[in-house]
């Protein structure tokens, strides 16, 4: 119970994170990225820089990605929000988690569950994209350590994967 | 291979710093002073206290009750005589964000609540930003404490230069500009401290490159036994440099977690990033070079002018930068002579240390622009001039001008591999046929030299607590798999996978039989991450390590077996005969036995299934790699943007255990290289105040400017090791930046422009082409 001189610093939300309803009292001035980071232990989201640049904390919030560090808690009231534990559990980005391992387009890792995010965008409704389209598009996610050509290879090699799954799937 | 230790970094389960949490964690924030050069008094914490949330609030002067003063004083270098840095500053302040207080709440929100209410009186005193007026007579001190503010001289001189400028038929000079850069980890510097009172120990966890080095500094800081301070470093979020050195704010979080007795937590934020990290190469270069009517280079003389803010940083100094550009100037040639000086400034800015390739991009874009600038003063193709004036292979071994141990090279063999891989003459016949439509393309050679694992002697001499041997133990567990610690550590680069596949080579098992453990000071000692040392110096131990196992398991199985271990082979998880290959036991089944049924093995001889083994560079003082780059960009006149279309690099950095992981690492190091010509630059004001402070301000190299690297490999093994291993982890930004100087101002040269102010921004390349004019900035 939320007293009244309480109301405008804490609210309480419902929301749905990775499919399981949470139900918790935020202060308002919470980031998304710090409530399922510090409440939720989703420490899968990460924090790079506060200002919207580096893409690290990246996630989903009613199926379109967003910058955890630029959405308050609060405005997750009523909503679906993915992180990458979700859709790693889902299944959903196995095939790009996979590629991204074996062509070795990570390194220290931190950028990459925004990196995936991002990319996964790209399998949703895949076409073929050229390299130069690859970069614009995770073009919002700073990665120190790769150079990125190893991520582009990775991504370009899952939307290859699911093009031929989908055009390929009935000589099989 | 790829990286079996990267698929739960991509599944979101790695366990960076921030992400541990401990029972009574208290978070700390730390006020930072928002003058770059003041006096102040007082300070006032009551207000901030007795916020909600708040448990104590230390000032500098509560720090150092319990922790010593930080002083980088080399022992070979007994001119540079540093002054003492405060973990958090007490009565004066020499750069804008130096900890002046240490807020310790039970959240970062409370505490960040609190840091701004605390007061404190401010006597603002002058300030000096730029090195070059830092030393000119009168200039404002940086601190009071000092004489002046030079921190450091020193003089290269080998050969008649002055002799070879006089017989020269031709001399090319140019003033280089080099911006301040910063790291830019993508995880901030983070650590907690967690002091358990009972028993005087202190474990941290901090995001380092160096465990062992950070234990050394908090024992010997903090006055506690060595033994008792243990650092795990789990997974860090990239280093680079940054994180090899020792901060005062984190001094600060380990002096607070012993007071209070419980865990404190400390994540840098962005700001504090830019504020505080580690900033590096800011150096001004007038360098001149001298060549004969047959376009021999006959010398290079040169005077360094270096910045390396307002401390030196800790252990290791911020002389790095320039001790390694003067040194390895024209280091890939056949020079007559070389004439270096340099000189260093404080300045009331970020203290500089290490970043990938400490100096070494500053020398070679030095000497790689000289020598564009000679070939196009005589009319010689730039790829013909370096290929007469590299080394000759009858003169190495040898030593360069500028005193580095140079072992076998492959320069000539890199530049004939590099020239075909990009098809220099179509590129060439390119440029020519675009320059007449209007389009201004430039390619750029870079030569690099890289100094690899480095051994023995460079600290030694400086007699400072840092190892160059890596350690590694091995040890058999009874289900056949073997525990792989090392003393090395893995940002990210790929040695831990590395050092798994020698082992698993030697033992005869499967990469996923090797468990490999790193980052912890209750390990095996050894250096961490620096210097590209990880399988030049680690793999060595690891191999060492590995083949003394491989002999012990095959002595148990002979005994077993009843034959000689000389018979018998480690294949596919199993003890095989030599000869034949037929198998005669699982490594396994030999392992259940040497821990389960000791009474059946025959007394006497080596039984044990758990070894060590440590290495260190001795008979050469480090591994020289080397290599060449090349870039192709495209200079649009008229809006000063400069497009990279293609960058090409031959390295070679001898025997390569994974290609793929040498390939990335060679490709990151190149994006940092171009960050550094194209984007990045640390920019203050006139007197310190920092205008770079998010990233939105300091431009970082993204996915859509870069482009495609190729790269491709000459292999001369390193002499006197048992793999033949150099490092590799900075030869990209050795030598990027470098490509990208030759190739701009290749593009420029027929509109008789030059560019010679990194980063190349428009507005500089607008300025060099005379469309706009200059900001002074």
């Amino acid at each position: 119970m939320i007293r009244d001189d309480e109301a405008a610093t804490e609210r309480r939300i419902t929301c749905s994170v990775n499919g399981e309803r949470i139900t918790a009292t935020v202060p308002v001035r919470q980031h998304l990225v710090d409530f399922l980071r510090e409440e939720l232990g989703l420490t899968g989201s990460h924090i790079g820089c506060e200002h919207g640049v580096c893409g690290a904390c990246t996630l989903r919030l009613d199926g379109v990605p967003v910058r955890g560090c630029l959405i308050l808690a609060v405005q997750a009231d009523g909503a679906a929000v993915e992180t990458i534990e979700g859709l790693t559990e889902s299944g959903e980005i196995a095939e790009l988690q996979r590629i991204f391992v074996a062509r070795n387009a990570l390194q220290c890792g931190f950028c990459t569950p925004g990196m995936l995010i991002t990319a996964a965008e790209l399998l949703r409704r895949p076409r073929p994209m050229t390299r130069a389209a690859i970069r614009e598009h995770v073009a919002g996610n700073y990665c120190r350590c790769t150079g990125y050509q190893a991520i582009v290879d990775a991504i370009a090699m899952a939307i290859e994967a699911r093009l031929t799954a989908e055009t390929g799937g009935g000589d099989r | 291979m790829a990286r079996p230790n990267a698929a739960y970094l991509a599944a979101g389960s790695g366990c960076y710093t921030d992400d541990i949490q401990l029972p009574r964690l208290v978070h700390v924030v730390f006020l930072r002073n928002p003058l770059p050069h003041a006096r102040f008094s007082a300070i006032d914490t009551a207000a901030a206290a007795a916020m909600e949330g708040v448990i104590r609030i230390f000032t500098g002067a509560d720090i150092a009750k319990l922790c010593r003063p930080m002083r980088a004083e080399l022992r070979n270098l007994p001119q540079h005589k540093p002054i003492a840095q405060m973990p958090v500053a007490i009565d004066e302040v020499a750069w804008q964000g130096e900890p002046v207080a240490a807020v310790v709440a039970h959240s970062r929100a409370a505490a960040e609540d609190a840091a701004e209410r605390i007061e404190i009186d401010w006597e603002e005193l002058p300030a000096i930003a730029d090195p070059g007026a830092a030393l000119e007579h009168g200039a404002p001190l940086v601190h009071s404490a000092l004489a002046s503010n030079l921190a450091f001289v020193t003089r290269i001189e080998n050969g008649d230069c002055d002799g070879a400028f006089a017989a020269a038929v031709k001399t090319v000079a140019r003033d280089f500009d080099f911006g301040r850069l910063a790291g830019v980890p993508l995880e901030p510097r983070t650590i907690i401290a967690d002091y358990n009172p009972a028993d005087r120990s202190l474990t941290v966890y901090q995001s380092h490159q160096s465990p062992h080095l950070m234990q050394e500094i908090f024992a010997t800081h903090l006055g506690l036994p060595q033994h008792k301070v243990r650092v795990i470093a789990r997974d860090v979020g990239g280093a680079f440099g940054i994180k090899l050195h020792a901060y005062g704010d984190e001094m600060a979080v380990a002096a607070i977690a012993m007071i209070l007795g419980r865990p404190v937590k400390f994540v840098c934020n962005r700001l504090e990033a830019f504020q505080s990290d580690a900033q590096a190469r800011e150096c001004r270069v007038s360098g001149r070079m001298a060549i004969d009517g047959d376009g021999r280079i006959l010398a290079i003389d040169a005077e360094l002018l270096l910045g390396i803010g307002a401390y030196s940083i800790y252990p290791r100094t911020g002389l790095g930068d320039g001790i390694q550009a003067a040194s390895f100037l024209g280091a890939p040639y056949n020079l007559a002579a070389l004439r270096a000086s340099l000189r260093v400034a404080y300045q009331n800015k970020v203290p500089a240390g290490a970043f990938r390739g400490v100096g070494q991009p500053l020398a070679t874009v030095v000497t790689e622009q000289l020598v564009d600038d000679a070939a196009a003063a005589i009319g010689l193709d730039p790829l013909e001039l370096r290929r007469r004036n590299y080394l000759r292979l009858d003169q190495l071994p040898g030593t360069s001008r500028g005193g580095l141990r140079l072992g076998a090279l492959s320069l000539g063999a890199c530049l004939d591999k590099l020239a075909s891989l990009m098809d220099y003459p179509r590129l060439r016949q390119e440029q020519r046929e675009l320059r007449a439509r209007g389009i201004h393309r430039g390619i750029g050679i870079a030569t690099f030299i890289e100094q690899t694992a480095i051994g023995a002697t460079l600290y030694s001499a400086a007699g400072l607590p840092i190892t160059t041997q890596d350690c590694c133990s091995l040890r058999m567990e009874p289900s056949g798999v073997v525990r792989c610690a090392v003393g090395c550590t893995d940002q990210g680069q790929g040695t831990l996978t590395g050092i798994a596949q020698i082992v698993a080579g030697v033992l005869g098992v499967p990469i996923e039989d090797v468990a490999v453990s790193a980052g912890d000071s209750a390990g095996p000692q050894g250096g961490g991450a620096w210097a590209s040392r990880g399988l030049s110096i680690g793999g060595e131990a690891a191999y060492a390590a590995a083949s003394d196992l491989r002999r012990n398991i095959l002595e148990i199985a002979a005994a077993v077996l009843q034959s000689s271990a000389e018979r018998l082979d480690l294949r596919d998880r199993s003890i095989v005969d030599a000869a034949d290959g037929a198998p005669r036991l699982t490594l396994k089944e030999l392992c259940a036995l040497a821990y389960y049924r000791q009474d059946l093995l025959p007394p006497g001889g080596a039984r044990e299934l758990a070894v060590t083994r440590q290495y260190t560079p001795r008979t050469d003082p480090y591994f020289v790699a080397n290599g060449v780059q090349a870039s192709y960009l495209e200079v649009d006149v008229d809006s000063g943007w400069i497009r990279l279309l293609g960058h090409w690099v031959v390295e070679d950095c001898g025997r390569v255990i994974n290609p793929l992981l040498v390939d990335e690492q060679i490709r990151g190091g190149v994006v940092q290289g171009l960050g550094a010509a194209l984007f990045e630059h640390c920019i203050y004001d006139s007197e310190g105040q920092l205008l770079t402070g998010s990233l939105a301000d300091y431009l970082v190299p993204m996915a859509a400017e870069m482009p495609d690297i190729v790269v491709a490999h000459v292999t001369t093994p390193q002499s006197g090791t048992a793999l033949g291993i150099k490092g590799v982890g900075e030869a990209g930004t050795v030598g990027a930046s470098a490509a990208v100087w030759c190739a701009v101002n290749d593009a420029l040269r027929p509109l008789g422009a030059r560019v010679s102010r990194q980063p190349f921004t428009p507005q500089i390349v607008l300025e060099a082409l005379g469309r706009v004019s200059g900001t002074g900035s």
